[in-house]
């Protein structure tokens, strides 16, 4: 899997004086399911309307599938996007949105659209807005996954389920992924939730990508050292912490390095809550650049 | 990791587009609401104007049959018609006038709100068609359908109008809030009302307030066109003869012409010369005129004497009744590549303006 699924270099987008992202620089492999995590205003569906083609950038370039532009023909064919809130025709019945869905797309597997609308028992002739917020997201999915995607972004889709809803919705995506191969980019400002499904992370805080790399390397390449508060400042030197914790006499140290350390201090692996959390509260790297200089 | 991405087979670099007649079912199926309720509403209206139509039109026929017109039968008829048929016709004239600013606004401001207000555009234009098909196709099928009904209702409307045209004095196709009622301008004006409708509705976001700026913008070019574009068309003649453009030689200007007939032109400005054709001067005019009558008052002079007393010619800039169809045209022409630019522009902002 050496094709890129999304690919970014220095994107950024300014809405008038303020930048709601700047110099964000991605490359995604195809087949991972991506969390993209940080708190509201972190520039999340900043990322995600460029990516789709909602917005443009004011800096920088993107491209998806490999080749494509964001908002071409070829990206708009091989992406589908449930925006936050999964917004659907309220007026419309589910069986309607199915056709609707068809006729706007070349590809559409009414089929199977059917088939796992009828599995998630939504009845075909309810109005959209009359279901239920989870059922709405289920329609929503079920018609971006009907479109055979090659990449699928959710916005926030799990903001508004209950925790029941949540596990299907999540279930369903991880179904998607494993049947179709469909690549995933989930936006939430929770990690929890995306834990144990996601492989790939991206956190995102105040308008700047904090950390991005698959789980797994992420995990490896960080550890937490534990050792006597007096020798802290030679390691925080050292090693450049993402963050600090006193805790008294001890203090930790989450370092991203698998350098040596002196007998006195202690290593231990840090799970993922703890890293994003880290790299979300680490102070903004522009600020440290411009100290450098 | 660039040269991987490069060297990557590309199967499908450029795929066939969504073919545009599938946004047929998804216009239909979306503004079902308008698409019915426009026809709806005009058809009804048409049925009540074509009854009150024949109406007029019965009236007007025994009217210009009844002899001898002095008779006091004869005069009861024209009185019923200059009053209680005039009073319908006139009334729905100036109702017509509302068309245009009504279907436009309500067809076209939501077009695009809804889907801002409401946040579906963010599922609309991620779609395989692409926001540029999706957003023509709309702009094209709701246009033509609001600029077709509109035509046809007031193509309606002109039949039911015609006798007035003949029985009213000063009456003129020319007239004003009676030549933006006929097809060409009138279905011209409605496309464009749709188009700024749809164009503040991506601006504005939000739909009454799309409709209401829609709805001031429509009122400020139409008071830009009739109060002065419509002067400058390139259709106006020039005369000094009283008769052409309907004032009387023998009685005084300001007397009415009274021809009953629909042929008097539009008189757009006078002005005097003198004998050796330059313009005459305020004090010249003030004499010429102060021989016209005072107060009701029976003239000493009729206005034709007393500038031939003077040797000063009056001229008039004016429209004949027959460039009415050019008028049409001209004004149905520019009103119709504005609304194009406006559609064009909407489309633009659709691509570049999304989120």
């Amino acid at each position: 899997m050496n094709l890129s699924i999304i690919e970014t270099a220095g994107l950024g987008k300014r809405y008038g004086h303020s930048w709601a992202l700047r110099d964000c620089t991605l490359d995604i492999p195809a087949g991972h399911l991506t969390a993209l995590v940080g708190p509201n205003g972190a520039g999340k569906t900043t990322l995600m309307n460029m990516l789709v083609g909602l917005a443009t950038p004011t800096a920088g370039t993107a491209t998806l599938l490999g080749p494509e532009t964001p908002g071409s023909s070829a990206a708009l064919d091989g992406i589908a996007f449930v925006a936050q809130d999964s917004p659907v025709y309220k007026n419309l019945s589910v069986a309607d949105m199915l056709h609707l869905t068809r006729n706007l797309n070349r590809t559409f597997d009414m089929g199977n659209a059917r088939a796992r609308l009828a599995g998630l028992k939504i009845p075909l002739k309810k109005k959209s807005g009359k279901l239920s917020g989870g059922q709405q997201a289920q329609l929503a999915l079920t018609l971006a996954l009907a479109r055979r995607p090659q990449l699928l972004i959710l916005d926030e889709p799990l903001a508004a389920l209950d925790p029941l809803a949540r596990q299907d919705f999540l279930s369903s995506v991880m179904t998607a992924m494993a049947d179709d191969g469909v690549s995933v980019v989930l936006s939430s400002h929770a990690l929890a939730e995306l834990e144990r499904v996601a492989d790939y992370l991206v956190v995102l805080a105040e308008g700047e990508m904090r950390l991005a790399g698959v789980v797994e390397d992420l995990l490896a390449q960080h550890r937490i050292l534990t050792g006597p508060s007096a020798e802290a400042d030679v390691y925080t030197k050292r090693l450049s912490p993402v963050q600090v914790k006193r805790a008294g006499a001890q203090t930790h140290l989450l370092v991203r390095s698998d350098g040596p350390i002196g007998a006195d201090w202690e290593s231990a692996p840090v799970s993922l809550e703890e890293l994003t959390l880290a790299y979300l509260r680490a102070p903004a790297t522009r600020a440290i650049d411009k100290e450098a200089a | 990791m660039t040269t991987l991405t490069v060297a990557q087979p590309r199967p499908q670099t450029a795929p066939r587009p969504v073919p545009w007649h599938r946004m047929v079912w998804v216009t239909w199926r979306q503004h079902r609401p308008t698409m019915v309720t426009i026809p709806t509403v005009l058809g009804a209206l048409a049925i009540f104007l074509w009854i009150m139509g024949l109406r007029i039109h019965h009236d007007w026929s025994t009217l210009i049959g009844c002899h001898p017109f002095q008779s006091n039968a004869c005069q009861a008829l024209n009185s019923s018609f200059n009053n209680t048929d005039w009073s319908i016709g006139n009334t729905l004239d100036i109702l017509m006038n509302l068309g245009p600013a009504l279907l436009g606004a309500f067809a076209g401001g939501p077009l695009l709100a809804r889907e801002l207000e409401t946040g579906t555009f963010r599922y609309a234009w991620t779609q395989g068609i692409g926001r540029r098909r999706w957003t023509v196709a709309k702009l094209v099928l709701i246009g033509v359908l609001v600029a077709g009904a509109a035509a046809a209702f007031s193509a309606l409307f002109s039949w039911f109008f015609q006798p007035f045209l003949v029985q009213q004095p000063f009456m003129t196709p020319l007239a004003n809030g009676v030549f933006g009622n006929r097809p060409v301008t009138y279905a011209a004006w409605t496309l464009l009302v749709f188009t700024v409708g749809a164009c503040a509705g991506m601006l504005i976001r939000r739909i009454v307030p799309a409709i209401l700026v829609t709805l001031g913008v429509y009122t400020g070019l139409q008071l830009l066109t009739r109060l002065v574009l419509f002067k400058s068309y390139p259709v106006s003649l020039v005369t000094s003869n009283p008769s052409v453009v309907g004032v009387s030689s023998t009685l005084s200007s300001s007397a009415s012409a009274a021809s009953g007939t629909s042929n008097l032109p539009w008189t757009l400005s006078t002005w005097y010369t003198t004998r050796g054709g330059t313009p005459a001067s305020q004090s010249l005019i003030n004499k010429v005129l102060a021989l016209e009558p005072q107060n009701g008052q029976q003239p000493k002079y009729t206005v034709a004497q007393a500038l031939a007393h003077y040797h000063v010619t009056e001229w008039w800039r004016y429209i004949p009744v027959s460039r009415f169809w050019p008028m049409q045209f001209i004004e149905g022409g520019w009103v119709l590549v504005l609304s194009i630019l406006i559609a064009v522009a909407t489309v633009w902002l659709v691509r570049h303006r999304a989120a």
